[in-house]
């Protein structure tokens, strides 16, 4: 399989008052399209971090995060956020919905930056919504709904716009083991017959099972890389 | 386009999300919707005080003082010289002849109706061509008074702001006593603060048996006004100022209503100081208790831009809700009210109404747009310079 992500010896420090707080030191990874990887790792090892780099909702100290021909730590701010727009689905741990839209107009939303007009945005949000299993919810609010559904609207969200790469923050973090379950069998089932390519961040093993490769961090560096 | 379908949309949840903040919401727009009130009202009274000053200037009317005299307090005409003034070309001419009238101009003290005190009233002589002059008099209650005789008619607004100034009543100046025998308008001007009488009466009454202070002259045109001018001007028998009765009225009013509107502004900028404070306070509470919100929008892909833009948005929109409340308030409060004042060129009082018109709720809806976005501007830069990555670990 060709390598979709490709990061070169990237370095991130944070900077907390005068002190240089460093997160990822030198680290090089890469990952094929097609692949659902796992990022691991105990608390403050790096792991969002990490995610937020290849999202390129934050850069690099230093290194290079490269996503198929695109160079993301060299994209300006403009381009950086229709770059994400057009090749990034986010999936939050706390789903990070609206509150104010229903179903379908969370999923809609990032169709507001294509060039679809308001017909064929809902038909692909009611597609998007039909793939995970909640056709009968579109009308319903955030808050009318389970942790597990609003998840699953969240994953509709971050593939109504068919992007390059999900991007999962500790997708089953905040939903308990069942309704956890589903949402791992629909990112599987994503990856497996849509050929999505997913990286999670996860601090659960029995979620990591799911995945086709585990990688771990530790102290802002890769411990193992275990394909399976 | 697609910059703008952004714009609008994300404009368009914060808006939908204002009632999760409606205490806060509430508050900034409430706090502009008083320094709108406050401006409105007070503009209205200086609105209402010029209006009463210029309603009856018609241009094509003209007022004769003594050259360098500011008011007809301190102007003084010989009966010879006010004949001159009346012979002069472009004065129109009616069924009493030559449309000038030969007027004196006194103050009597009168008791206010509100507060029982003594305000100066001004009681004025007219000639039999007053009424032709000024065309807008209209008697709304008993008759005109007649000539030779110790009658008044009493303005409107002099007849509702000072007690005993009734049809019926009398007022006694001096050794004599004066029969009101009328009430009258003048098209909300001037005149309607005002005591009229025969001139040939109250003369000998102020012992100034031969005085006159001013003439009024209805021309026979506003484009007759220059001729006229001129020719009492360069008239070597003469010293007079001449004046379009509405430039007049207008140069009277300006220092009453400049000294209420700096006034007005004052308070009102004042007041826009603290409420630029509570919007910004508002402002970035919406930004704070969105800030996962806005995070999420930008990690979609969303841009900086809209999201200054949507954060102004909420702004502007409370500051015109709050602009158009406190105006509203001012109309249905003030508008009509009806006042008294001095009128520093005569030092006599000037009954007028507060005037709320739609350029004064303009300009308050406007001012209150500029407090909107200046009290948005900080807070939604922001909201845009927000890093991403820690903003969507807010708890939400």
């Amino acid at each position: 399989m060709s390598s979709l992500v490709q990061i070169k010896d990237v370095t991130k420090t944070f900077h907390r008052g005068s002190e240089d707080v460093p997160v990822l030191s030198g680290l090089n990874l890469t990952v094929a399209k097609g692949e659902f990887l796992a990022l691991m790792g105990p608390s403050g090892s790096g792991k969002s971090t990490l995610l937020n780099l290849i999202g390129g909702l934050d850069r690099p100290t230093k290194g290079s995060v490269s996503i198929g021909d695109d160079r993301v730590d060299q994209l300006s701010e403009r381009a950086l956020a229709a770059w994400r727009a057009r090749h990034v689905g986010f999936v939050f741990q706390f789903y990070n919905l609206m509150p104010v839209l229903t179903a379908l107009r969370n999923v809609e939303l990032p169709l507001l930056l294509t060039h679809l007009n308001k017909a064929q945005r809902r038909e692909h949000a009611e597609t998007a919504l039909k793939v995970v299993g909640l056709s009968h919810r579109l009308k319903h609010y955030p808050r009318t709904l389970s942790g597990g559904e609003q998840q699953r609207v969240g994953i509709a969200r971050a593939i109504v716009t068919d992007p390059t790469i999900l991007l999962c923050d500790e997708p089953t973090g905040d939903l308990d083991r069942k309704s956890g379950d589903e949402i791992l069998t629909l990112l599987q089932t994503l990856n497996q017959e849509q050929g999505k390519t997913i990286i999670m961040v996860t601090h659960d093993p029995h979620a990591s099972a799911r995945a086709t490769r585990t990688v771990h961090l530790d102290k802002g560096q890769l411990s193992t890389a275990q394909p399976e | 386009m697609n910059w703008l379908t952004q714009v609008f949309a994300v404009a368009l949840f914060n808006l939908r999300s204002l009632p999760e903040r409606k205490g806060a919401a509430v508050s900034a727009a409430v706090g502009i919707a008083g320094v709108a009130a406050v401006l409105v009202g007070v503009l209205a009274i200086a609105q209402g005080f010029r209006s009463a000053m210029t309603a009856s200037g018609a241009p094509d009317t003209a007022i004769i003082l003594r050259s360098g005299a500011d008011s007809e307090m301190t102007s003084n005409f010989t009966r010879e010289e006010t004949r001159v003034i009346s012979d002069a070309p472009g004065i129109a001419r009616g069924a009493n002849g030559v449309m000038a009238s030969n007027e004196l101009f006194v103050i009597i003290d009168l008791p206010k109706r509100s507060t029982g005190t003594s305000s100066n009233v001004p009681l004025r002589g007219v000639g039999v061509a007053a009424f032709d002059v000024r065309s807008e008099i209209a008697m709304v209650q008993g008759r005109k008074f007649e000539l030779g005789k110790n009658e008044v008619i009493v303005g409107a607004g002099a007849a509702r702001a000072f007690s005993g100034l009734d049809v019926g009543q009398s007022i006694k100046i001096g050794m004599n006593t004066w029969n009101i025998v009328g009430i009258f308008t003048a098209g909300g001007g001037l005149a309607e603060s005002e005591i009229w009488t025969d001139a040939a009466v109250l003369q000998p009454a102020y012992n100034r048996p031969e005085g006159y202070q001013s003439v009024y002259a209805k021309l026979t045109s506003a484009e007759a006004y220059d001729e006229f001018k001129d020719a009492l001007t360069t008239n070597p028998q003469l010293k007079v100022k001449v004046a379009r009765l509405s430039d007049h009225y207008a140069e009277q009013s300006t220092s009453t209503t400049d000294f209420i509107t700096t006034i007005g502004v004052f308070i009102a900028a004042m007041m826009a100081l603290g409420a630029l404070f509570g919007d910004l306070n508002t402002m970035y509470s919406a930004v704070s208790a969105r800030t996962r919100e806005i995070a999420t929008l930008r990690a979609l892909g969303f841009g900086a831009g809209p999201v200054v833009i949507s954060v102004l948005t909420e702004s502007l929109a409370l500051a015109l809700c709050g602009g158009l409340l406190g105006a509203g308030l001012a109309y249905l409060a003030f508008d009509g009210y009806q006042a008294a004042t001095m009128n520093f060129q005569t030092f006599s009082q000037v009954t007028f109404a507060f005037a709320v018109t739609a350029p004064l709720v303009l300009t308050a809806v406007v001012g209150a747009a500029v407090l909107g976005l200046v009290g948005g501007l900080l807070p939604a830069i922001r909201a845009a310079r927000m890093p991403i990555s820690s903003a969507l670990r807010e708890s939400a």
